[in-house]
């Protein structure tokens, strides 16, 4: 009878632990793992405590040991943050807090992302993308900057309150309070620390100058498979249509460095054999870049200057994002922070205001090098054997034995591409890579004295410290200054120089030096009355030194807004919200008439020719509703693939496409390309016009699949979203009802676009609009999480409130406050 | 009634360890284990009431977050595991979930105390 009684216990206590055992554990599921569902069910431990309430009083006594005095948030109704502080490093302090509060758990990722750390939270299927960025330097590079900021007491201790802030938030958490996303993927945030900075500044580094570590080895498989000259005419230096960010026609000055081209250029660089493929696990957006203008009180209703930003990076909720005004004794600052990094990156104070682009100036390149054995003990350099010195990477791995990577550092840089990291075809190279991120910057102090900055001479002081990633800063002062300055580390080069895999046994191709700052692209108070910049190069052939190839430098916004402002005079803050959100393509307006004149209409069946009047009758604008702008889209793209693909089809190795305005420029000059020749056809000859009408034939057929799915229209076609950082669609916002695109100035893609929208009429009282992609929440489940979202894509803006403290004490639309104090 | 006693006695030794966030979520399988052992019921009324006593406390705690929250994570949570995107199937396999272990260990509980 006993017994009778005890299997039954047993067996039931057993199925009690299996079944706690089972969901306690994180089980495979379609490729990735599900949480421990048992503590993510959990309503006292698990996601429900992330579910915020819609009547969520954020007020509060917050007591923090570290404060000096007393701090004053006031939230306002979108829960932007005004810092209220009796000195700065009590405000960096509360801002790394509050970015913790409202951002943990992106700002960690983030930084996991960049330190080749993703593996140990996610498990072996990161491995990819941690030895890239581990072996491309971004570890090390983090480290050369934090070791150059550490003898700078004042942006040392801005760092170290930041940081402490962070962390104060962080212990202070109880364990059910942890965000969403450490729950979804079973682990627990970590100590932050200024060294984290520094990771994520290498990050943004990476996203905007790091398009080399890829496209140099695409592009020396594309010279070496179209021999260097087909290569020039697929992608060229000068490009006809640029209206560069500085005026043709400006004189510059003689420059200090010469750089001088190597002797043996042509055997062995413009004509050697390297074949490489490469492909890095994240790719950095071709298009990374942004618009920013400001126009001077003579082209202003008020008299006064407006200036303007939208920097196009890719869309992620939480966004990269975070608003906050920092009001302190020696600085009252508005505008868009980094969580992750104090200060304020893109805003204004009480007298200035400024805004970023992208330079995309080429500052990562390749060197092959020569190593006596596969120990990478010595190296080949100027004819001895160098030793090399060996740098040591672990990646930890979920559940998996860790990972060491070993890397020769050489005079370069990091040997990234060796044996034991390699490519279809590197046939045991040894590539190292050099890179100005990698080399000791300054971080964040161009910002923080741009926070403080009073007049052009501080912005100037300000600027002139930016290394890396290379940057358009534009700037308007309330005393009617406008200008604007490409600043960075540029190296001086020669033509081609790093546009492909360099010798790395000697000297001879490294770089020469870095262009002396004065030397830099920059204007002051043009006679046209506006500065402005859209990623197109910096200036004319006339400048000395060698930008880089031209498909590093989109075209065609540039030219639409400076056509823009020069057309428009009396203008107000509402005009630029409608130039910001312009859909007009300026590349389409110089297309269609080429690819219309190649179009043989008798030709045409119902079917081609209902297309073709869809472009005829287009208003060239990439609206919502535009067919025409898919039409012409696919027409288009149809066109390049008939003349290109041919050549691009018998190369095995992965290689560039050539950009928009190759064909074009091409087509504008002269009827005759040589490209448009398929070379599958040796018995035939066939032109442009051949070409267009294939494209046409084929691209219709696909015009009807989209018109049968009812996705004919831009805006659904082109199916702009803003993905969560996991890209999971639930925590996504899809189908998001926005037009623009490539080519226009609201530079809206699929993914990417204007990150941030800001507008500073620089008024008396400063008058500022801004909106952004996301919330001020990162939290999924707060109603703040995405709260900008359709406000953002309808073309809406806020109005800042931009009050100092007695006014915001009052102010109806400051809805909490939160008291931050030592004791 | 026996039952409704171990119910509500269940879900408050649940709660009760719920507030403390360092013990493991699986806490109440213990008390629910003890309830029953100290509560004697037949196997099925057992393990009804450890069922019960932790469906309502969970459901019913998932409910009042879900309420103040206008369903803005759950209806997320529901489409990433997946549900359909329905909240009140995420509550009631919250409840489900709490309830099948917590009566589990309260059927242990019962045959325990039979056996002695």
């Amino acid at each position: 009878m006993l017994a009778m009684r005890i299997v039954p216990f047993l067996l039931s206590g057993l199925c009690t632990v299996g079944l706690v055992i089972a969901l306690n554990t994180q089980l495979p599921a379609g490729g990735s793992k599900t949480p421990r569902l048992g503590y993510f069910l959990s309503p006292q431990l698990g996601f429900w405590q992330n579910a915020e309430s819609a009547n969520t009083n954020f007020s509060g006594e917050v007591k923090l040991a570290n404060l000096k005095g007393k701090v004053d948030v006031y939230m306002d109704d979108r829960l932007v943050p005004h810092i209220y502080a009796e000195n700065d490093l009590d405000a960096y302090y509360v801002e790394g807090y509050l970015h913790a509060k409202y951002r943990l758990w992106q700002m960690e990722f983030q930084t996991y992302v960049a330190g080749g750390r993703l593996s140990e939270i996610v498990g072996e299927e990161r491995l990819p993308t941690d030895r890239f960025f581990r072996r491309l330097g971004m570890v090390y590079g983090a480290e050369q900057t934090m070791a150059n900021m550490e003898k700078n007491p004042e942006m040392k201790a801005t760092m170290e309150a930041y940081s402490d802030g962070v962390n104060a938030y962080i212990k202070s958490l109880l364990p059910q309070q942890i965000p969403f996303e450490y729950k979804l993927l079973d682990y627990k945030p970590e100590a932050w620390s200024p060294f984290k900075t520094y990771l994520f500044l290498m990050y943004m580094s990476y996203d905007l100058t790091g398009k080399g570590s890829t496209s140099d080895l695409q592009m020396t498989n594309a010279k070496n498979y179209f021999g260097y000259e087909d290569f020039n005419k697929l992608f060229p230096n000068v490009e006809d249509s640029l209206d560069p960010i500085i005026p043709k026609g400006t004189m510059f000055v003689k420059p200090a460095i010469v750089p001088q081209t190597p002797a043996n250029i042509d055997s062995a660089y413009f004509g050697k054999t390297i074949n490489s493929t490469a492909m890095a696990p994240v790719v950095p957006d071709k298009d990374n870049g942004s618009n920013n203008w400001a126009v001077s009180g003579s082209k202003t209703k008020s008299g006064r200057p407006i200036l303007c930003n939208d920097p196009h990076l890719g869309l992620n909720l939480p966004s990269l994002w975070y608003e906050v005004q920092i009001n302190t004794p020696t600085h009252n600052t508005y505008g868009a922070s980094f969580p992750g990094s104090p200060a304020v990156i893109i805003g204004f104070n009480d007298s200035i205001a400024w805004g970023v682009t992208n330079a995309g100036r080429d500052v990562l390149d390749f060197f092959d090098m020569k190593f006596k054995d596969s120990t990478m003990s010595e190296y080949m350099y100027n004819g001895v054997w160098t030793k090399a010195t060996h740098r040591k990477e672990v990646i930890k791995i979920k559940g998996k034995p860790d990972q060491v990577e070993d890397m020769a550092m050489t005079v370069f840089g990091p040997v990234m591409y060796d044996r034991a990291y390699k490519n279809q075809s590197s046939e045991g190279k040894y590539l190292a890579v050099k890179w100005t991120a990698s080399t000791p910057g300054n971080a964040v102090e161009t910002f923080y004295r741009l926070n403080r900055a009073k007049n052009y001479d501080d912005y100037l002081k300000a600027t002139s410290l930016w290394s890396c990633p290379g940057q358009n800063f534009v700037f308007a002062s309330k005393t009617n200054d406008i200008a604007i300055k490409q600043q960075g580390a540029f190296v001086a080069k020669w033509k081609r120089q790093g546009d492909f895999i360099m010798p790395g046994t000697d000297s001879s191709y490294d770089w020469q030096g870095i262009i002396p700052i004065d030397e830099n692209p920059m204007i002051k108070n043009p006679a046209r009355g506006f500065v402005s910049s859209a990623n197109q190069m910096a200036v004319d052939t006339t400048y000395p030194y060698y930008l880089g190839t031209a498909n590093s430098f989109p075209l065609y916004r540039g030219i639409i807004i400076n056509r823009k402002l020069t057309e428009m005079n009396g203008i107000t803050p509402e005009d630029m919200q409608h130039l910001q959100m312009e859909n007009y393509n300026v590349f389409a307006e110089m297309a269609r008439p080429v690819l219309l004149w190649n179009v043989d209409e008798n030709a045409l069946n119902a079917d081609e020719k209902k297309y073709i009047d869809i472009v005829k009758n287009w208003n060239l604008k990439g609206d919502y509703n535009e067919k025409g702008a898919t039409v012409f889209k696919c027409f288009w793209d149809s066109l390049e693939a008939e003349v290109w693909r041919d050549d691009y089809q018998k190369s095995k190795l992965p290689m560039p496409w050539p950009d928009a305005p190759t064909l074009l420029e091409n087509l504008m000059h002269d009827s005759v390309y040589a490209f448009a020749d398929n070379i599958n056809t040796p018995d035939k000859k066939e032109t442009i016009k051949d070409d267009a009408m294939a494209a046409i034939k084929k691209a219709t057929a696909h015009l009807k699949e989209l018109e049968a799915s009812n996705t004919l229209e831009w805006g659904k076609f082109k199916d702009t979203r803003v993905n969560h950082l996991l890209k999971i669609p639930a925590l996504s916002r899809l189908h998001l009802p926005i037009g623009g695109g490539e080519h226009m100035i609201n530079a809206t893609k699929p993914t990417h676009g204007p990150s941030w929208r800001m507008i500073v009429h620089l008024t008396d009282e400063i008058e500022a609009y801004v909106v952004y992609p996301g919330g001020q929440n990162g939290n999924p489940g707060s109603k703040y999480y995405d709260s900008f979202v359709d406000s953002w894509a309808a073309g809406k803006y806020y109005r800042v409130l931009f009050v100092n403290k007695a006014a915001a004490a009052k102010h109806e639309k400051m809805k909490w406050h939160i008291t931050f104090t030592n004791s | 009634m026996k039952i409704i006693t171990a119910i509500v006695i269940t879900a408050f030794l649940a709660y009760v360890l719920g507030i403390y966030s360092t013990l493991p979520w699986w806490s109440f399988a213990i008390s629910s284990f003890v309830v029953s052992v100290a509560i004697h019921q037949k196997p099925g009324k057992s393990f009804l009431a450890g069922f019960l006593g932790l469906f309502l406390l969970w459901a019913g705690l998932a409910l009042i977050k879900d309420v103040a929250n206008e369903h803005i994570l759950s209806t997320k949570v529901a489409q990433i595991l997946p549900l359909g995107g329905s909240y009140i199937v995420l509550i009631l396999v919250t409840g489900i979930v709490g309830g099948l272990v917590s009566g589990l260990a309260a059927l242990a509980g019962s045959y325990l105390r039979k056996s002695k």
